[in-house]
């Protein structure tokens, strides 16, 4: 190794791009390629929209995935949480009449609650992210089904739907949320002690111990605030459905870590960006969206998802490998 | 010298990564029934001129000759069809598998895909009888000591008829009793004719078993001498390029209030009594053999093992440590035995990891951190340990060993210690580097640290310490002062066989 040749020291966006180079290239592909096929309805303000809004609820999961698969874990429990809370929230106004905001609030707790269970179990104990998650997997979806006798739960209330479907200007709030914890798990992330110990739990954690790290309190962390986005998300999408649904976010899981990976956030641990991963729920949403407008029908949408994945990831290792 | 004697030729070989040369017009022969050193610093290049032979990497430029015909290697499986066979540092085998399985991964003998388990286990057996082990074949690798696997790998990597043998560090996970009987059969096969390639770190090994020594530094090619024409210094000043005049330094220190006092120590299986105590401005060195129990010993103080009976005094106030941040708080460090594993996140930059454990005081009062403060942090350490990297974003595993363990030591400094417990300070550290580390050991004391310094490299710990605590079976068999620290004592208490002294 060579002293001439220290990389420099460069400013956080051009990172952005030259980290990213790969991805954006292929989002920035994709788009160019509707803008032909689709003449131009790819590029109408309602679409864009549209797309923003679709991919809301997958990027909320994904960035929560990303901290978990950073520190080395995964957390399937994601999309029965999500529906959990979601059937709970609409399930509390229609059965139980309670307020709004005292609905959404519980419904969301409970989904925090559990997990901070997934997180407390993973931290305490040495039984695998994989398998804690995918047993809460099956307990929360049990759970929603349980509530709702395994029918829709109808939430007709204007104040409960607005969560949903409501817009600042032209913005759906789902874009909004998802703009605001962009933000901030962006920030929590690459600018926090918080997010430190992060990648110290996923790249060494036994480093990370003896550097006075606490590994069990990161991953509870991560793994309660994976199940806070969850919950947070099942209620939104519910909302927006005026309707309590318990087989909503089935397969959302696998989704999120396509995401994850998609941005090039390494399986096994200590490696990640929820800016990339950002890139990846675009990659997911515009491909899907671009399918729709070209009328191809989903069951080719998710061959085209699968391949997509492989393609992406495989390109990303030749990047890495070849430096 | 015959022509026909020598199996190996590697000529003028270059090998190039993006930008920089590892290797530049490197030679290399060996001859049948020869051992042969590669000696170096970390990152002379000499993992990468094996894996030109062996087929990882194909050089630029160059030329190979094996057994008289000249053919550069395209691939590990080209490598082995030519008789070369290598034994990574790190073992390769697969524990739940048994020996025989394991000698014949990859080439099963088999009908329609069936394997011969009978075939395999006799062939197995006759393996490992050549080189006197009497071991079932059916064993598996997870049941067999370090020493054992190694010679299982020897085994395997005969196997496949090789004449060629590379073995990277064998010793490293060795006792002196282990690395003996590896000696015995490296001295066997060289009867059979058979071509070692050797490298290690440990200059005392290369004169016990080389014939010839091959010096590479920067990737370039030094000079290969006769063992038995060549001296300690020489080897050593042809590996740093420089005449290093002392390796050891350290100053008279008055050493003032104990820091850390143990009484009493105790967590089974290892720790079964301990009591010392350390002074301001002492270096004490803690030996003994290994699994005597004393990086047990210093993961009780350090809050790593939390689970212990008996007192830790600090500051003569008994405190019980059940955490690293309790530890940290109380003014204690640990550099510890496995950078690797233990000291650093290799994924991740050099300055990240330098402020790993000074976070609190970057965050503090800023929930996003103080950057100018950080970066300060992070020069400065780069600076005073002469940390080689291009730049703080160098990923930390781009390091050489010395160079990381610079790091683990700089972020323990940033906590300003009380108490530095250095646990095998320098092992697979270059010489430049090490000597770089006892200056800082020096320094620190003279600064008031007080210094533990657990080590298995008797002339280190004879060298640097003022006081030597001998470790045997969970206890401190010995406390030796300064005058009374030689090699042989050192060793008769390690092994139990000095009696216990009794320590005050």
């Amino acid at each position: 190794m060579s002293l001439d040749e220290a990389p420099k020291a460069q400013n956080g966006f051009v990172r952005y791009f030259k980290e990213n180079m790969g991805t954006l290239i292929g989002l920035f592909a994709m788009c160019l390629i509707l803008s032909f096929t689709t003449n131009g309805v790819f590029y109408s303000q309602r679409n864009l929209v549209n797309v923003l809004r679709q991919v809301s609820s997958n990027a909320c999961l994904a960035f929560g995935m990303t901290f978990a698969i950073i520190t080395g874990g995964i957390d399937l429990s994601v999309g029965s949480i999500l529906a959990l809370s979601g059937t709970l929230s609409a399930g509390f106004i229609a059965n139980n009449n309670m307020p709004v905001a005292q609905a959404v609030i519980l419904a969301i707790v409970i989904g925090t609650a559990l997990g901070l269970f997934n997180g407390v179990v993973i931290a305490k104990t040495t039984i695998p992210p994989f398998i804690v998650t995918l047993a809460m997997m099956q307990i929360a979806r049990g759970a929603a089904y349980i509530y709702s006798n395994g029918q829709p739960i109808r939430a007709m209330f204007p104040d409960y739907q607005i969560i949903g479907t409501g817009y600042l200007g032209p913005i759906p709030y789902p874009v909004i949320y998802m703009t605001v914890f962009l933000i901030i798990c962006v920030i929590l992330l690459s600018k926090t002690r918080f997010g430190r110990h992060v990648y110290a739990v996923g790249g060494n954690d036994k480093a990370a111990t003896f550097s006075g790290v606490n590994v069990a309190r990161t991953k509870t962390l991560v793994y309660t605030m994976s199940g806070f986005l969850a919950a947070f998300t099942g209620v939104v999408l519910c909302a927006r459905m005026a309707s309590g649904q318990p087989t909503a976010g089935q397969s959302f899981e696998m989704d999120a870590i396509a995401a994850t990976v998609l941005g090039g956030t390494s399986m096994s641990g200590g490696v990640g960006k929820i800016g990339s991963t950002m890139i990846g729920v675009l990659i997911i949403g515009v491909l899907n969206n671009g399918l729709n407008l070209l009328g191809l029908n989903s069951f080719w949408q998710q061959i085209a998802k699968g391949i997509v994945i492989l393609l992406a990831v495989y390109v990303d290792m030749l990047k890495k490998r070849r430096k | 010298m015959a022509e026909e004697n020598i199996l190996l030729q590697m000529k003028h070989i270059h090998k190039k990564f993006p930008g920089v040369y590892a290797l530049k017009d490197v030679n290399f022969e060996l001859k049948a029934g020869e051992v042969h050193a590669l000696l170096g610093e970390n990152g002379a290049g000499k993992s990468t001129l094996i894996k030109c032979l062996a087929g990882i990497y194909i050089p630029e430029e160059g030329e190979v000759i094996v057994k008289g015909k000249s053919h550069i290697m395209k691939s590990v499986a080209d490598s082995q069809a030519h008789g070369i066979s290598v034994i990574h540092q790190e073992l390769c085998l697969v524990p739940y598998l048994s020996i025989a399985e394991n000698m014949f991964l990859g080439r099963e003998r088999n009908v329609a895909g069936v394997i011969k388990r009978g075939e395999e286990n006799e062939a197995a057996k006759k393996m490992l009888k050549r080189l006197g082990l009497e071991f079932d074949p059916n064993t598996l690798i997870k049941d067999l000591s370090i020493a054992q696997q190694q010679m299982v790998e020897i085994a395997k990597a005969l196997s496949v008829d090789a004449d060629i043998l590379v073995m990277d560090e064998p010793t490293a996970s060795l006792t002196d009793k282990e690395t003996e009987v590896l000696f015995e059969t490296m001295r066997q096969l060289k009867a059979e004719g058979i071509g070692i390639i050797y490298i290690s770190h440990r200059m005392s090994e290369l004169f016990a078993i080389t014939d010839r020594v091959t010096i590479m530094r920067d990737g370039q090619y030094v000079g290969t001498v006769n063992t038995r024409e060549t001296t300690n210094d020489q080897l050593i000043a042809m590996m740093v390029g420089r005449e290093l005049t002392q390796l050891y330094f350290k100053d008279e220190v008055q050493p003032g209030k104990v820091v850390v006092e143990v009484k009493d120590l105790v967590s089974p299986p290892f720790v079964n009594g301990v009591s010392f105590a350390v002074r301001e401005g002492e270096i004490v060195g803690m030996s003994g053999l290994v699994g005597a129990g004393r990086s047990e010993t210093s993961h009780c103080i350090f809050g790593i093992d939390p689970n212990y009976t008996g007192q830790i005094l600090i500051d003569g106030k008994p405190v019980h440590i059940r955490s690293v941040r309790q530890a940290m708080q109380n003014g204690i460090a640990l550099v510890p035995e496995n950078r690797k594993e233990e000291g650093l996140v290799l994924i991740n930059s050099v300055g990240y990891n330098l402020t790993l454990t000074v976070l609190h005081e970057i965050y503090k009062g800023r929930p996003l951190g103080n950057t100018s403060k950080e970066e300060d942090l992070i020069q400065r350490y780069i600076n005073e340990l002469a940390i080689k990297t291009p730049s703080a974003s160098q990923l930390a595993e781009n390091l050489s060993g010395g160079n990381q363990q610079k790091i683990v030591i700089a972020k323990w400094l940033a906590t300003k210690p009380k108490l530095l417990i250095l646990d095998e300070p320098t092992r697979g550290v270059d010489v430049g580097a090490r000597a770089e580390i006892y200056g800082f050991m020096n320094e620190l004391a003279k600064q008031g640290v007080a210094i533990l310094m657990i080590s298995s490299d008797l002339p280190e710990v004879i060298n640097m310490s003022d006081r030597v605590l001998v470790m045997h079976e969970g206890r401190v068999t010995a406390n030796l002062g300064k005058n009374e620290l030689s090699q042989e004592t050192i060793m008769r208490y390690a092994t139990g066989t000095g009696g216990n002294l009794n320590v005050a």
